[in-house]
């Protein structure tokens, strides 16, 4: 869904004359800091994941201890709780830092395999070609004619919902668009004289894929794996929802969701902060991505 | 012309065989196999479950069971649900017309403003405007609708009381087109609003491709108004894409129509399936995977047409 071409802004295209040459990732850092929502959403990332990482410091609750006699407290009302309780009694802020690490992992998780999944069948169709390629992509477009909501619940089903088996479930439903992307990007590179020169030298097709091909096709992998991990985490939260994914009484996003649903005429704060948690990350990883593209897009090469 | 319509049919071939593949792997491989309701039934026991398997042919080898399975689905003997013992194919067909209903009205809404907005981006590019819709385009494909349509439901149905909160009608108002209105209101707006998103985005690249070409710089300079040279000129090409665009976003739209079921109530076949997973109705959940693919298969096929009948060039690859 992010694949519409970005365009260039002509602010960059004037670019003043340098004395030192400067290295392709100098050039790519200082493009993507102009762009201010790609460097708030960088900003947001960063925070997430540390507040993610370091949630058993960070929580000032057990994120599981029930405590009946304190349920539903609003936010602020109790300074102990700042978010207030849930149904159970348990401490919001507490569960959307654990949350939070549970959303973070799995869309990273999901991200890994994906691009994994997508490079390798990418790199393989790409630089072999013929009835390979034909095979390959065949199984992309066959993969694509199932919606994947429907391919993921379904299997979501099948499997013990662990952490990792969500993860690997929502990878395995979704790297088709990463292979299609390496596989355009390395059927441009392959005919290219560095790999002329490679095979020349006696370099084998491993060598050649995973040495000279993969680290040129780099960019564009980097992001699609940035708005990987936007769609997977939104597809966590949204089968969670379901409850076909993360399971109570670990807390996700998604599940605390669930729950929250049942008390949403009289509490709607216990719907409002999951759900915004979810949009900020998603939003902050989407942003990166449309930024990192900007950056990254060799049409804006300057020299 | 017909040629290329034989050959893009002959081309969908493998994509069906490999979509009964999936299919039919995918059930196979469900914990239990196809007969997960009865092993997970602690009073039929092991013997009943062999002549089970002997009634539905699964002693058989797979490979005869895939093709017995392969002719069911062309011939539209779909089987039957475990609970009920109705034909899936009829309780699928049922409800269609209300998930088509609401797809339809999302995405003609989300269409015209979808194009609206990425022609005027495109046509005032960095524009403050341009700038906003942009920006709003990645908002909108943040929002984990479920959670949106919550906020909706929230806000439009329990506080202001405009609206109802889920269903297709009324109880006793079954039929009546101003109920069914009110209630499509909510659930359309919720999936529209990603599909808008998306449109904007590829209207907008789309355009601005064209309207930077030389046949449009011609037509400016022969002294052709701002409208007449989008609409005649830049359109049919921007169009392309966009064509191409709905074919592909239909399975997107099959994953959204079932988030906004979900969360309305609305009983099409988004909400089906739900129910068929928490029922373990694997003939049903199998049925709804093998019709959706079916119908983004055709739906590409015919965007494909339209490409090659507004692009004569298409037709020659």
């Amino acid at each position: 869904m992010h694949s519409a071409a970005p365009d260039i802004d002509p602010r960059l295209a004037e670019e003043p004359a340098q004395a030192l040459p400067q290295s392709q990732w100098r050039i790519v850092l200082r493009r993507f800091l102009r762009h201010r929502l790609a460097v708030a959403g960088a900003v947001v990332v960063v925070l997430l994941c540390a507040s993610a990482l370091f949630a058993d410091v960070l929580a000032p609750h057990d994120p599981t201890l029930l405590e009946t006699k304190r349920r539903f407290l609003g936010p602020l009302e109790n300074m102990a709780f700042l978010l207030g309780t849930d149904e159970l009694g348990r401490d919001t802020l507490s569960r959307l830092l654990y949350g939070g690490r549970v959303s973070l992992a799995v869309g990273l998780v999901a991200m890994l395999t994906t691009v994994g999944t997508g490079l390798v069948i990418g790199l393989v169709a790409g630089y072999y070609g013929r009835w390979i390629d034909d095979l390959l992509m065949r199984f992309v477009d066959t993969m694509l004619c199932f919606p994947q909501v429907f391919l993921l619940l379904v299997v979501a089903a099948f499997v013990p919902p662990t952490l990792l088996s969500i993860s690997l479930v929502i990878g395995l439903t979704s790297w088709m668009e990463v292979a299609r992307i390496v596989r355009a990007e390395i059927l441009h590179l392959k005919e290219q004289d560095f790999v002329q020169a490679a095979r020349a030298l006696g370099a084998g097709g491993a060598r050649i894929m995973f040495k000279e091909l993969l680290p040129n096709a780099i960019a564009p992998v980097l992001v699609a794996a940035t708005l990987r991990v936007a769609t997977a985490v939104l597809m966590e939260s949204y089968i969670s929802f379901l409850g076909y994914g993360i399971q109570p009484p670990l807390a996700s996003w998604g599940n605390m969701l669930t729950n929250a649903q049942g008390y949403f005429d009289t509490v709607p704060f216990l719907a409002i902060l999951p759900g915004a948690m979810i949009t900020l990350t998603v939003m902050s990883f989407n942003f990166l991505g449309d930024g990192l593209r900007d950056a990254l897009d060799p049409r804006l090469k300057m020299d | 012309m017909l040629q290329f319509i034989v050959k893009r049919i002959l081309h969908s071939i493998p994509l069906i065989i490999g979509v009964s593949l999936i299919g039919f792997g995918l059930m196979h491989l469900a914990p239990g196999g196809p007969l997960a309701v009865y092993t997970l039934n602690p009073t039929i026991t092991a013997q009943d479950i062999e002549r089970i398997k002997i009634v539905f042919g699964l002693d058989q080898p797979v490979h005869v069971q895939y093709f017995k399975w392969a002719k069911g689905m062309f011939t539209g003997s779909w089987g039957y649900t475990f609970f009920g013992g109705r034909p899936v194919l009829n309780v699928i067909l049922e409800r269609v017309p209300a998930t088509l209903l609401l797809m339809g009205s999302a995405l003609s809404i989300a269409i015209v403003v979808g194009m609206f907005v990425g022609i005027l981006g495109a046509v005032r590019r960095y524009s403050l405007f341009d700038y906003l819709a942009t920006t709003g385009a990645i908002f909108a494909l943040s929002f984990p609708t479920f959670w949106f349509g919550l906020m909706a439901i929230y806000v439009f149905a329990l506080n202001l009381r405009w609206l109802p909160s889920g269903g297709m009608y009324e109880l006793g108002a079954e039929g009546d087109i101003l109920d069914l209105l009110r209630h499509l209101i909510l659930p359309t707006m919720v999936l529209a609003l990603v599909i808008v998103a998306t449109w904007s985005r590829y209207a907008r690249s789309s355009f601005l491709e064209v309207i930077h070409q030389d046949y449009i710089r011609t037509a400016r300079a022969k002294g052709l108004r701002g409208p007449a040279i989008l609409f005649r000129h830049a359109f049919p090409n921007a169009a392309k894409p966009l064509i191409a665009l709905l074919g592909v976003q239909l399975p997107f739209l099959f994953s959204g129509a079932l988030v906004a079921e979900t969360i309305f109530g609305w009983p099409g076949m988004g909400r089906l399936f739900v129910d068929a997973l928490t029922m373990k109705e694997n003939p049903v959940l199998m049925g709804m995977m093998m019709f959706t693919a079916f119908f983004v298969i055709v739906s590409n096929l015919l965007a494909d047409i339209g490409v090659a009948l507004i692009d004569p060039r298409v037709r020659l690859t």
